[in-house]
């Protein structure tokens, strides 16, 4: 039984590697996006994160002559007056950031400084685009400044007047940020897991179908089922060799991750997150149960479609489904727990994230997440099995 | 030796075989014709125990299939309508996994492979992919492949399906040889011209349903005709159907 296994896995892996599609989704569409899609996001958000809060930031202020004093305040915010902006009423504010020209316009009205000194109640109007989240923070910025400012001139009158200025501020609202530059980054570090069991499922996708649907259609089953060899043992062979595709691309992805990650500007934040040779390989380790689960699971899906393409596209949605847990850890911002270990790719990144945090990993969390992993993918092996010993199996 | 009593399959409410009895001895070549969807396939298909009979019971080399059907399974060769090769394996690869399947040990498989290469003239192709073959590269190819293990019977779904006349020929000449070492050969067909050159017994097989069975001297006395076609169409039931 065994030997025809190991016939089976062998001839699937030797049938396989000649196959464009297999090594193209296998070695290269997991195990290479993934990284660099990674880094380019990675990049981006870091430097949204880190960087507009300090900047330097130029905004054209049209009317800048009649608000000199505002000027020279936003200015001392960091807040520079751009200059030749070419912009020369509202209308031309407002078409140069609908087109994304600039992000941000402050607009001045030319009777500012006597509403100012009349204290009628000057106008300031900001022109920019809600929907443009990039410029959210900066447009932020500005109009906390203007109203800072719009403070700073009430006070004095206050004052000028004899009154206590916090008679009109009767709350005072401080703000306290707890997130750290490190938690902020383990966030998108998170997705790193979701590429690792992406590429590892992707790896074996197509070998899934092929060994079974693909076998059906292009009727090499027949002859197959008619050796003396039982149907489990065709199946486990099958997915055998499955995994063994998986676990090449998560091999290779894992090694993609950590050439890449040195360029990746993790340092800017802080973050003390190591990816190196020993992280990968222990990364490696953690995802190993998951390659047979992820093996059965697509096997299971194809044994029960008609055909290959009907297999291939059932499959495109099942590769979802362990990542559905990822999502909702990230929404919910889940903290490892032995109760969690028991959901299988949850557990796995729980345990990476940890692991890339340069956190010790419990004996006691690792060895459930393998346990409940392995017997999920017994289960699911059985299933396998038992559809594969189906007389429909020859459709 | 093929036994076959009182077979019966169901596919869902359609009626595939009901009924079914016939023999095929052993050191002959029995053929078993009918035309299209008459249920040689699903005969056969239940013979090398990939479908399960509904009803009745077989038995091959005296090992009942129901009872057994990995025993029966090593004694049998098959080749499945459609050879059914993997277009990217070489014929020698093709081959050589079927042997390995059959539990043939390396050194062995090896020398066999050789031999059959050799017989069947597959030379030219042995180190090939399949997924260029022509179709009588890939019947050969197949042929070799159902009979890598040696087995004492052999099941071939229209072997000759696609096949030009000098490679009927020749696969005509290697089955006659194949049946004097002894062989159970059990051939479908729905060509008369071939199994008339070919065949010692005869099962005419229309509807799901025996129609006629014997050697082709008797069904030309039964029928009162010397042609086979003629009496193939008399036996299934006339041309009107």
């Amino acid at each position: 039984m065994m030997s025809a296994i190991v016939t089976v896995c062998r001839k699937e892996i030797l049938d396989n590697s000649r196959d464009r599609r297999t090594l193209l989704t296998a070695t290269l569409l997991g195990p290479l996006l993934g990284p660099i899609f990674f880094v380019f996001i990675f990049n981006v958000s870091i430097s949204r994160a880190t960087s507009s809060a300090e900047e330097q930031i130029d905004v054209p202020i049209i009317g800048a002559e009649y608000a000199g004093n505002l000027v020279a305040f936003l200015a001392s915010r960091g807040i520079a007056a751009s200059e030749g902006h070419g912009l020369a009423n509202i209308d031309e504010a407002i078409s140069a950031v609908r087109n994304g020209d600039r992000e941000v316009v402050v607009f001045v009205d030319d009777s500012f400084g006597e509403d100012l000194a009349s204290e009628a109640g000057a106008h300031v109007t900001l022109i920019y685009d809600e929907s443009d989240t990039a410029s959210g923070r900066r447009v932020g910025r500005v109009r906390g400044s203007v109203g800072a400012y719009s403070q700073q001139i009430g006070s004095l009158r206050l004052l000028a007047r004899g009154l206590d200025p916090s008679v009109v501020r009767p709350l005072i609202i401080d703000n306290f940020d707890v997130s750290t530059a490190e938690e902020r980054s383990s966030l998108i570090l998170g997705m790193l897991t979701y590429f690792l069991l992406f590429a590892t499922l992707m790896g074996g996708l197509h070998l899934a179908t092929d060994t079974t649907a693909g076998e059906r259609e292009r009727k090499s089953l027949e002859p197959l089922l008619a050796t003396p060899v039982s149907r489990s043992s065709l199946i486990l062979g099958k997915m055998g060799a499955t995994t063994a595709y998986m676990l090449l691309s998560l091999a290779l992805t894992l090694a993609c991750f950590a050439i890449a990650v040195p360029y990746m500007s993790i340092d800017d934040l802080g973050m003390s997150a190591s990816f190196g040779p020993v992280t990968a390989m222990t990364a490696f380790l953690v995802l190993l149960p998951f390659a047979p689960l992820g093996a059965a699971l697509m096997t299971v899906v194809a044994c029960f479609t008609k055909s290959y393409k009907e297999a291939q596209s059932y499959l495109g949605f099942v590769i979802l489904v362990p990542t559905l847990p990822l999502i909702l850890a990230s929404i919910l911002n889940v903290r490892p727990s032995l109760a969690l270990m028991a959901v299988p790719s949850l557990s796995q990144h729980l345990l990476i994230t940890n692991l890339i945090r340069a956190e010790p990993l419990e004996a006691s969390m690792l060895a459930v997440s393998v346990a409940t992993t392995l017997l999920l993918g017994v289960l699911l092996a059985y299933a396998a099995v038992r559809l594969y010993e189906r007389e429909r199996i020859l459709g | 030796m093929i036994e076959v009593n009182s077979l019966s399959k169901v596919f869902g409410d359609v009626s595939a075989l009901s009924d079914v009895s016939f023999r095929a001895r052993d050191g002959v070549i029995t053929g078993l014709l009918g035309p299209n969807g008459a249920g040689k396939s699903t005969c056969l298909r239940i013979l090398s125990s990939v479908l399960r009979p509904s009803h009745g019971a077989a038995s091959v080399g005296g090992i009942d299939i129901s009872d057994d059907p990995l025993a029966v399974r090593r004694i049998i060769g098959t080749l499945p309508h459609g050879a059914g090769l993997y277009p990217h394996l070489t014929a020698v690869e093709n081959i050589r996994y079927f042997g390995l399947l059959c539990g043939v040990d390396r050194a062995t498989l090896s020398k066999r492979i050789d031999r059959l290469v050799q017989q069947l003239d597959l030379g030219d192709v042995a180190n090939r992919k399949a997924g260029g073959f022509s179709q009588g590269e890939r019947t050969k190819v197949a042929l070799a492949r159902a009979i890598v293990h040696e087995p004492p019977h052999l099941l071939l779904d229209e072997p000759t399906n696609g096949l030009d006349v000098m490679a009927v020929r020749q696969l005509r000449k290697w089955l006659q040889e194949l049946a004097r070492e002894g062989r159970c050969i059990l051939i479908s067909s729905h060509v008369m011209q071939e199994i008339s050159a070919l065949a010692d017994d005869l099962v005419i097989i229309a509807h799901g349903r025996i129609a006629a069975k014997g050697t082709p001297e008797e069904l030309a006395d039964r029928f009162g005709k010397l042609d086979l076609e003629e009496i193939f169409v008399s036996a299934v039931g006339g041309e009107s159907s």
